[in-house]
């Protein structure tokens, strides 16, 4: 397991960020973070509350530029092309790097719909192709078979951990490259965050996943590397196993032993 | 002896909370009793089909004539005209503040909008006579002014303040999380609102909109100051038209208590009452069948 877990060094960066700088109005949220995210892995950012990490994770989808008055510098690459250049459309680039957010947030509509949402508002509209892209994304989120009979209620009627899967098979139906996952689990029980993280597992083998996490077990068992946080900066990033038995940097070691954060 | 003492304090309050509520409630049964009381008679004298569909309101002629059909027409032209015009402009302004403006502009926009609400009615029936409607005689080349498309366009004005607040409130309150999920998607900000915001706000907007109808059918003192206050069936929106509000206002005071007249204006007060009721009742309706998606929510 673990030599596997070192086997993939050998993956080629599907996203990259070098000397990344974040202000948020006058204050450094990030600095100077650089980090590579490998094809096909699961990456886990790590760090106590307002390290920055959920910020980190917002600018590999841009979703920052939604709020006033954050300021960037440095680089962010996807398949090594800058997505802050001038010609990068944010629309464009959140359909290859989709993300699932910390409390799930279906939309107040049908479960159908909720999924065919994004294919139709990237043009597609046939009814075959929607039925195939809706069935074929909850069965990669692993809910097909709890909601196939209901597929035209409302999404609201799922339970907390089904609506979480309901949220990445919506991501899954725009067929993205990267997945970024903040806290998915933090609000589920553990039976939910059980078959999260089984999934986050059969994922990884079609895509690349992100995911910030405040609970280290869970960094210790879904991802293959992890990137530690403190207050703006990334202090460590090293495989999983690593990190979590001999990190090099003895704040990590602190962090990971319980004795802050 | 503090746990007794506070048990009567909460119990205190309770009833008196209760009694101010059932009160209310008792008031408004009153209004309702009064006005069937006061006009009943005359649906007994001219039979209710004959008040509601009869085309001649002729009050003080021998015999009188009391058919109510020239202002119910009259109200329904110029409350639904100046929905059709407040509604959208309504809206419209409110995503503009809610999903486009700066949050400068909207804190701004909003506490003056909320300002144009209090300004007394016959205050813009007075500046729809001496400026608006001058205007619409010009542009639109018309005999008069005062006309149902006058009236409407006074009362969407006023309606607007409504519309847009609580259309605003409304966007306001659709969960960030939906407007992230949205555009985390690769869905442009335009696309999140028409197809995610304002569906999700359906329920507050569909309020808005009705708050400002009500308004609008309401309201007595601008409609008779420009909607011409003629007496007759309008063959088009350019025509002059009395509401039943305008005409209850106006024929009042020519009455003797308790006369025919007098029972036919509280006649034409039950039916404004029962075209309100009925608008309320619908929108009740429509508002249950659009939240029960909604409820799912909390389970």
């Amino acid at each position: 397991m673990n030599m596997l877990k070192g086997d993939y060094m050998g993956n080629k960066n599907k996203m990259e960020t070098r000397n990344l700088n974040l202000y948020y109005k006058g204050f450094q949220a990030l600095i100077n973070v650089s980090l590579p995210i490998k094809e096909n892995t699961v990456t886990a950012l790590i760090g106590p509350s307002g390290c920055g990490k959920s910020t980190f994770l917002r600018t590999l989808n841009r979703m920052n530029d939604v709020i006033d008055g954050t300021r960037i510098e440095g680089e962010v690459l996807l398949d090594e092309g800058s997505i802050y250049d001038a010609g990068v459309d944010p629309v464009v680039l959140r359909k290859k790097v989709g993300m699932v957010f910390q409390r799930p947030n279906p939309f107040p509509m049908s479960i159908y719909d909720n999924i065919a949402y994004g294919p139709r508002i990237h043009g597609r509209k046939k009814k075959d192709d929607l039925n195939e892209i809706v069935e074929n994304s909850l069965r990669a989120a692993a809910l097909w078979d709890e909601v196939k009979d209901r597929l035209h209620k409302s999404a609201l009627g799922l339970s907390g951990g089904q609506q979480q899967r309901l949220v990445i098979a919506r991501v899954l139906a725009v067929d993205p490259q990267v997945i970024l996952m903040d806290e998915p689990a933090s609000a589920l029980d553990p039976i939910s965050t059980a078959k999260l993280e089984d999934l986050i597992h059969q994922l990884k083998s079609n895509y690349t996943i992100v995911i910030v996490t405040h609970n280290m077990q869970q960094a210790a068992r879904v991802s293959d590397f992890t990137g530690f946080f403190l207050n703006g900066e990334m202090i460590e990033y090293d495989v999983t196993n690593i990190i979590f038995t001999a990190p090099r940097i003895k704040r990590t070691e602190d962090y990971i032993t319980g004795r802050f954060g | 002896m503090k746990t007794r003492l506070s048990y009567y304090y909460e119990k205190g309050i309770k009833y008196l909370l209760g009694l101010i509520a059932g009160t209310s409630i008792l008031i408004l049964f009153l209004i309702f009793f009064l006005l069937f009381r006061e006009g009943i008679g005359a649906f007994h004298y001219v039979g209710v089909l004959d008040f509601i569909f009869g085309t001649k309101w002729l009050p003080v002629s021998e015999p009188p004539y009391f058919g109510a059909l020239p202002m119910i027409i009259g109200s329904i032209i110029v409350t639904l005209g100046a929905g059709i015009i407040a509604i959208p402009a309504g809206i419209g302004i409110a995503v503009f503040l809610a999903e486009v403006a700066p949050r400068s502009v909207r804190e701004i926009a909003k506490a003056v909008i909320e300002l144009l609400a209090g300004i007394p009615s016959v205050v813009y029936g007075f500046l729809g006579l001496t400026v608006l409607a001058p205007i619409i005689k010009d542009l639109l080349n018309l005999p008069s002014a005062l006309t149902a498309f006058t009236a409407a366009l006074v009362l969407a004005i006023m309606a607007l303040p409504t519309v847009v607040s609580i259309s605003e409130d409304a966007l306001d309150a659709v969960p960030r999380e939906y407007r992230e999920a949205s555009l985390a998607l690769g869905a442009t900000r335009w696309e999140t609102t028409v197809k995610i915001v304002l569906p999700s706000a359906r329920s507050g907007l569909m309020a808005a909109s009705m708050l400002g109808l009500g308004r609008a059918i309401g309201e007595t003192m601008a409609v008779l100051m420009v909607a011409g206050n003629a007496m007759i069936i309008p063959h088009s929106i350019f025509d002059p038209v009395r509401t039943i509000t305008a005409n209850i206002a106006a024929e009042m005071g020519e009455t003797v208590q308790g006369g025919l007249h007098y029972q036919a204006l509280f006649g034409l007060g039950i039916v404004l009452f029962t075209i309100t009721f009925v608008i309320n009742l619908i929108t009740d309706l429509i508002f249950t069948k659009t939240s029960s998606v909604k409820r799912g929510a909390s389970l």
